[in-house]
């Protein structure tokens, strides 16, 4: 009886291991983008812009011209890649230490400025690769290297809600944060991912995608251990949804 | 039959698959240590529920190492 392959890896995700550890969702975030860019066509006319963090590998993974950014100023360079390249399909790819601290300025002008260009955020409430540090994201209570009795609201402050700060922003035209801890939630983010290079193509402003994942390797827990993390903690302080679909709405 | 095919040379054993298999079809090999040092997850079918090639353990697997082939339609 014949068989028809219905799952495969995209086209555009090079034939190579991941160095993350095992349990991260870097790779499903990875294989979701180049699913979509797949299924646009754009593999030819796409630049990638990965920041500074565990995601700063993303040119060994794709197979698309990349361009490195120095830490946090990855929307910096995809605005200027955008302007001098009007054709082209730019997206950046940023964790949450990247993002929503040393880029905290970048991010909020380019989205003000309603850049026509893609940001994939990832969140997963920690610095990844320089060992666990404190960021932005960091939920109340939980333990880092630079936290170790759990960060606390009067001196470290509250995790920063990035979608929803940067969604009210009038030159925002997606924003939608998305998780990647069950294979549901895994098909409701390639819809969103889908949504928003669908935005960039029709020259529709600037898109944002977060995505919640695990980090069990500076969480201090197994992979089984952080799906229950994320489902427990994660989501009540991150809620998902679509913040703001301005030609869906 | 539905089947899934897993690049276990590459797997690193989060489990993901194991966890989220309906059918609990997908098992952590214990009798064996793949190159990077880690007990790879297998397929194992079972006649009495088989696999239905819902593809939930493809989407899952953050190292897109699972290939799903599934019968064509309408000879179920």
């Amino acid at each position: 009886m014949a068989l028809t392959k219905v799952f495969t890896r995209p086209d555009s995700l090079r034939d190579l291991d991941f160095h993350f550890c095992p349990g991260c969702h870097h790779g499903t975030a990875h294989r979701l983008i180049c699913e979509a860019i797949d299924y646009h066509g754009i593999k030819k006319k796409t630049i990638g812009i990965p920041g500074v963090g565990c995601g700063v590998f993303l040119y060994n993974y794709f197979d698309l011209d990349v361009c490195e950014a120095p830490h946090g100023r990855a929307p910096a360079v995809a605005t200027g890649f955008k302007r001098v390249l009007p054709q082209n399909i730019i997206f950046t790819y940023q964790g949450d230490g990247d993002l929503g601290s040393i880029g905290m300025s970048e991010i909020i002008h380019t989205a003000n400025r309603g850049e026509n260009i893609t940001v994939f955020f990832i969140n997963n409430s920690v610095y990844g690769m320089t060992g666990g540090q404190m960021a932005p994201t960091t939920l109340p209570g939980q333990k880092t290297t630079t936290t170790p009795y759990g960060r606390d609201f009067r001196t470290e402050g509250y995790p920063i809600r990035m979608t929803e700060m940067l969604a009210p922003l009038e030159g925002v035209a997606f924003a939608a944060r998305v998780s990647l801890h069950t294979p549901s939630q895994v098909k409701k983010a390639r819809k969103a991912v889908l949504r928003a290079l669908d935005i960039q193509l029709k020259n529709g402003g600037f898109s944002f995608v977060e995505f919640l994942c695990a980090c069990p390797t500076n969480w201090g827990l197994s992979p089984r251990q952080c799906i229950e993390k994320i489902d427990k903690e994660m989501l009540q302080a991150f809620p998902l949804g679509t913040y703001k679909d301005r030609q869906g709405s | 039959m539905n089947r899934i095919e897993i690049r276990d040379e590459s797997c690193k054993g989060c489990q993901y698959c194991v966890i989220f298999c309906p059918r609990e079809l997908v098992q952590i090999d214990k009798g064996r240590i793949n190159a990077l040092g880690y007990n790879p997850a297998r397929f194992v079918d079972n006649p009495d529920r088989p696999c239905r090639g819902c593809a939930l353990c493809a989407e899952i697997c953050p190292d897109a190492l699972i290939e799903v082939y599934r019968k064509e339609k309408g000879r179920s």
